[in-house]
């Protein structure tokens, strides 16, 4: 049985979800099932004096199953599942018994709006739980009633960033928010408080069921909301661009239902959360960062027949930005790091970062003084080599210099448990190049983090030519254990994700080539979706950083005896840094000038390179900037770089953040459909040129009706 | 075809649109009704004779709501089978009134109407009527509504007006309009408040501020930069991906003001007229409405212009004064731009910046003054226009006979 009845002296049901083989309570068809069980024998027996609802395991319940939804095409199933919960949660609402919702951990999505629709609401006072209704993150909205109860509950304007934002707070935090009514200290307590609230009001009901409810601060169409209506689009629009329907649907849900009486505004909500469920974003949001996401962390792309693993010390090498951020990711997963640089001081410097940003966490209450300073103490800056002596893992982050990472490699190789790994932080340098410096080549890999890298989910494992299998799973296991995502590819200049975020800052400069004016370039960019427009991105990576990679791309493929094609947009680069100086962001010149909070494109670019009288339409420069990262990303799938589907998606995300709306690189090949999206590669590349040629793989994918799957 | 005349316009003065103006204190009705009441004395009216009441009102809510045309018609003691319709075109309104007045005569299915408008902004703020524009979120995303004044400052950032130059335009309303007001050159229209007992309340424009000059308006904050960078900006912006950024050039001194007030016009065909005695004192030569991209919103009187010119048969060179509503400083500029107008001919008595706009009466006390304004020069032709809410624009053309 998914939910428990059980009665006592006083007639108070207790129902206990406790769904079987689950580690988590979720809300799907069996789930359906036990609660209407429930509900039908409390309205079958008017002895029953209130109900009490908890869970029988350590959250209370996590949301809806999303296998079920992802999976539905046809709106009118969404429509009537979303209906029938809700018609099972107002017969719980009244039922004319008090009911009570005891939170004995987190409810999150369906499991707070079945909370949300008890008469009153107590929860354990545990800070790891949470509470909140976290679908806008999946491109949905709450469909349970949780768009009409939560603003019923605390007004409509405290409501619309929980539900927008899809934030998940604590239940300290949800008690002074108004979500929950009371904090319980233990089981017993919660049990009793339950009890006893219940005894107290007998005739209970919902408040928005009293007469002359009105919601607080009032309804959709009071004065000081209507203000809030007429630029809560244009706040939302600033943040999404428009290409988000799940925030546009929940403002339009809250605001048409709190006009109208609550069973009015939920079915409403039905109406949007169908709308919602079919969306392509939603489609292309669930499979990638719901699904896809799972299976990397479940290890899709780790060896499957390796014991997990975990380093015991952690070397880092280079206690820059970069080695900086590694030591305190590494020290806040457990692991004891040492941090070294050529000097004692450098080293010192490279862990102040961490105690800046533990000092940061502590004020903000994500971690107790104690543990920081314990986490602190984890970090051992030096210089000495010997120090290294008992690292299994080494991380090089050096600069990116090849003559360097081989010196330190050497050295340290020397000196470091010989079963240990050494991985190398680089972000273009091959690694088979680098591996071949090094004694044990079998036992190099590449680890390459995103700056800043506390706060960047992603790492790019680079498995080189002698890499073997366990010296990947160790990595892996090494990069869940610090908490963040890993991909992994195989070995090729700029790896994956360098070389496909490279085509679109390069789009960009070879669009300012072509005479679009530089405003016009980065409005585009912005509507693609993308966090930050080509130019002022390429700004802040650095011109001159750009440049050099691709010199240097030059001269290793002229070495190697391979052909070389210039981008367009290099020429551009090539005059900004060379004839110009203007190498970027950190120089305070680059295609914008930088002045101290503001900056502003540079009105020297349109002297440069003059504006055409015949410039392209908005939608054609959309098309560019997304369609050659896409086409790159099949480049590689085609060249073996990237392996799996999901690597090639999460990575785009996670790593330069390409347009999340589309679900990923290939994903949004899949959502235009393949056929469409040759059609269109090959009208783009007869006007702009060979690269947004379709590789011949995705021609025959297309021509075999295949997606990436 | 009937030709429609103008017999009459009447007006109230305007009062500051807020609480201590002088007309706060009144009804908007009672606006009205000292208007009926002065158009049927100076004209010696038999309102039997009237068939329709058009008024405008763009907030027709609360006291201004339930069609304030019919219930005005009948608070004033008009004859009962004297009609009444209230109808919203934003800030056209008043001017919409004419010109369905004007077409219901040329139709020849009426004879004699009576056409304006009121607004008592104090009272009923602009925006106490919500609109699915504004408030629904999903018709104000699709439409990317932005205010008005994110609209004007955008016109200005697209032409190149800068403050000084939106301030001198200012500057200039309100000197022009001191000057008309201390000569008595609204006098032939303008009617005083009066209350219950007779007693004036107002007898004159008082949002007028003589003393206004560029150094005192440098000191005043732009207006919509706060909205603006909350979000509405990035809306504007996402419309004109040429714009970098929009400057906040439009303040309350260079902008129109927030005011109270009512106007009315008698307008009717040539043989009504003949047969009440009333003599005619322009001919409705053509009139117009239209829309553009209502994100910029304000950027229709041109096209409004234009598009009346061209029924009317004639160009902007055969137009003696332009009346184009300032609703801000940068929506006359650009239009006076987009039409290449003289200056000289433009709002030669000042405007809605120096006195003020409320809303649903404007476009028919704009069409008044300058009739006023063609026979104190006895010049012969002149447009009245109008920036319009959701992008629209309106023109009326008026010849003297």
């Amino acid at each position: 049985m998914s939910i428990t009845f059980s009665q006592d002296a006083q007639s108070i049901v207790t129902l206990t979800i406790d769904m079987p083989g689950r580690s988590m309570n979720v809300i799907n068809a069996e789930f359906g099932n036990a609660l209407e069980n429930a509900i039908s024998q409390i309205e079958a027996d008017p002895g029953i004096t209130g109900v009490i609802l908890t869970s029988g395991k350590d959250s209370f319940v996590a949301g809806a199953e999303i296998d079920g939804l992802f999976r539905i095409a046809d709106p009118q199933l969404a429509f009537d599942m979303a209906q029938a919960l809700k018609s099972q949660l107002f017969r719980l609402e009244r039922c004319g018994r008090p009911v009570v919702a005891a939170l004995n951990g987190t409810a999150l999505g369906g499991g707070l709006e079945l909370a949300l629709a008890c008469h009153y609401r107590i929860a354990l006072n545990n800070p790891k739980a949470k509470l909140g209704l976290p679908e806008v993150k999946l491109g949905l909205l709450p469909g349970g009633g949780g768009t009409q109860r939560l603003p019923r509950l605390i007004g409509i304007q405290k409501a619309l960033p929980l539900l927008l934002e899809g934030k998940e707070i604590t239940p300290a935090k949800a008690l002074t928010e108004g979500l929950i009514d009371a904090l319980a200290e233990d089981r017993d307590d919660l049990l009793a408080q339950a009890r006893a609230w219940i005894i107290a009001h007998p005739k209970a009901k919902a408040r928005w069921d009293e007469k002359g409810f009105k919601i607080p601060g009032g309804d959709s169409k009071h004065p000081a909301n209507v203000q809030m209506w007429a630029i809560a689009p244009s706040m939302l629009k600033q943040k999404t661009q428009g290409l988000y329907p799940a925030p546009q649907n929940i403002l339009s849900s809250v605001f048409e239902g709190c006009l109208v009486d609550l069973d009015t505004g939920c079915e409403i909500e039905s109406r949007y959360f169908a709308e919602l469920v079919v969306s392509p974003v939603a489609k292309n949001t669930i499979g990638t960062l719901w699904f896809q996401l799972n299976d990397i962390k479940k290890g899709a792309s780790r060896p499957a027949d390796i014991a997990p693993s975990r380093f015991k010390k952690i070397g880092i090498l280079g206690a820059g930005m970069m080695g900086a951020g590694i030591a305190w990711s590494s020290a806040r997963a457990g692991f004891d790091v040492v941090l070294k640089d050529v000097s004692r001081d450098a080293a010192e410097q490279g862990k102040a970062h961490s105690e800046a940003l533990a000092k940061k966490a502590v004020q903000r209450k994500r971690l107790d003084s104690a543990k920081a300073a314990a986490l602190l103490d984890r970090i051992h800056p030096t210089d000495a080599l010997a120090d290294l002596s008992d690292c299994d893992l080494i991380i090089e982050a050096v600069f990116e210099d090849r003559e360097l990472k081989a010196a330190v490699t050497r050295e340290t190789e020397s000196v470091m448990d010989s079963s240990g790994v050494f991985a190398s932080n680089t972000s273009t340098l091959p690694i088979t190049g680098l591996a071949s410096q090094s004694v044990r080549p079998q036992q190099f890999i590449g680890l390459h983090f995103f700056s800043p890298v506390d706060k960047m989910p992603l790492v790019e494992i680079i498995v080189g030519n002698q890499t073997d299998q366990t010296t990947l799973a160790r990595a892996f296991d090494y990069v869940l254990a610090i908490k963040k995502t890993p991909i992994v590819v195989n070995d090729a200049r700029g790896f994956y994700t360098s070389r496909v975020f490279g085509t679109y800052v390069l789009e960009g400069a070879a669009l300012l080539a072509e005479g679009m004016p530089a405003q016009v370039i980065e409005s585009a960019g912005k509507a693609t979706g993308m966090p930050m427009p080509p130019l002022a991105l390429q700004d802040e990576v650095s011109l001159s950083l750009g440049w050099h990679v691709a010199e240097q791309t030059r001269k290793d493929m002229a070495a190697a005896g391979e052909p070389y094609v210039a981008h367009p947009g290099l020429a551009v680069i090539d005059i900004m840094v060379n004839q110009l100086d203007r190498p970027g962001k950190k120089s305070g010149q680059g295609f914008y000038t930088y002045e101290a909070r503001s900056k502003q494109l540079w009105p020297g670019l349109a002297e440069h390179w003059p504006s055409t009288s015949d410039p392209l339409s908005q939608q054609d420069m959309i098309d560019r900037l997304l369609y050659v990262q896409a086409l790159e990303t099949v480049r590689c799938v085609e060249q073996g770089v990237v392996e799996r589907t999901a690597d090639a998606n999460i990575g785009s995300i996670f790593g330069w953040g390409f347009a999340p709306w589309s679900g990923g690189t290939l994903q949004f090949i899949n959502a235009t459909g393949l056929e469409t999206f040759v059609r269109r590669a090959d009208e783009l590349a007869q006007r702009f040129g060979e690269r947004f040629s379709p590789p011949q793989l995705l021609r025959d994918m297309a021509a075999q009706g295949q997606r990436f799957e | 075809m009937s030709q429609a005349f103008i017999y009459d316009a009447v007006r109230t003065p305007r009062g500051k649109g807020k609480k201590g103006g002088s007309l706060h204190q009144v009804t908007p009705i009672h606006l009205l009704k000292n208007l009926f009441d002065a158009l049927r004395e100076r004209n010696a009216l038999d309102t039997s004779q009237v068939d329709d009441v058009v008024l405008g009102c763009v907030t027709p809510v609360g006291e201004q709501g339930a069609d304030i045309a019919r219930t005005a018609v009948l608070y004033a003691g008009w004859d009962e089978s004297v009609a009444g319709v209230t109808q919203n075109r934003f800030c056209a309104s008043g001017l919409e009134s004419v010109n369905l007045a004007a077409m219901k005569v040329m139709s020849g299915q009426e004879d004699l109407i009576v056409a304006g408008g009121v607004e008592s902004m104090s009272r009923w703020p602009m925006g106490s009527d919500g609109g699915a524009m504004i408030m629904d979120p999903r018709v104000n995303a699709a439409m990317d509504f932005v205010p008005q004044g994110i609209g004007a400052d955008l016109i200005a950032t697209l032409e190149g007006f800068d403050r000084e130059t939106v301030d001198r335009y200012a500057v200039r309303s309100q000197q022009l309009a001191s000057l008309a007001s201390q000569e008595g050159r609204f006098s032939r229209s303008l009617i005083p408040v009066r209350d219950v007992s007779g007693l004036t309340v107002l007898d004159h424009d008082e949002f007028i501020k003589p003393d206004s000059s560029l150094e005192s308006l440098a000191g005043l904050k732009p207006s919509f930069k706060m909205m603006g960078d909350m979000g509405f900006n990035a809306t504007a912006l996402r419309k004109y991906p040429q714009v970098s950024q929009i400057n906040h050039v439009h303040h309350a001194g260079n902008s129109s003001g927030i005011v109270d007030g009512s106007a009315l016009m008698l307008i009717g065909s040539a043989e009504k007229g003949a047969e009440l005695g009333l003599k005619p004192r322009a001919r409705i030569r053509a009139c117009a409405v239209t829309g553009a991209e209502p994100t910029i919103m304000l950027t229709a009187p041109a096209p409004a212009t234009r598009k009346a010119l061209a029924r009317a048969g004639m160009s902007t060179r055969d137009i003696d004064l332009f009346e184009i509503n300032e609703a801000f400083a940068a929506v006359v500029l650009r239009a006076v731009r987009e039409l290449d107008l003289d200056m000289d001919k433009v709002n030669v008595n000042g405007g809605s910046i120096a006195m003020g706009h409320p809303l649903g009466a404007t476009g028919a006390m704009i069409l008044g003054t300058a009739l006023d304004e063609l026979e104190r020069r006895d010049l012969n032709t002149a447009v009245a226009t109008l920036c319009v809410g959701g992008g629209m624009g309106i023109a009326t053309i008026i010849e003297r006979v």
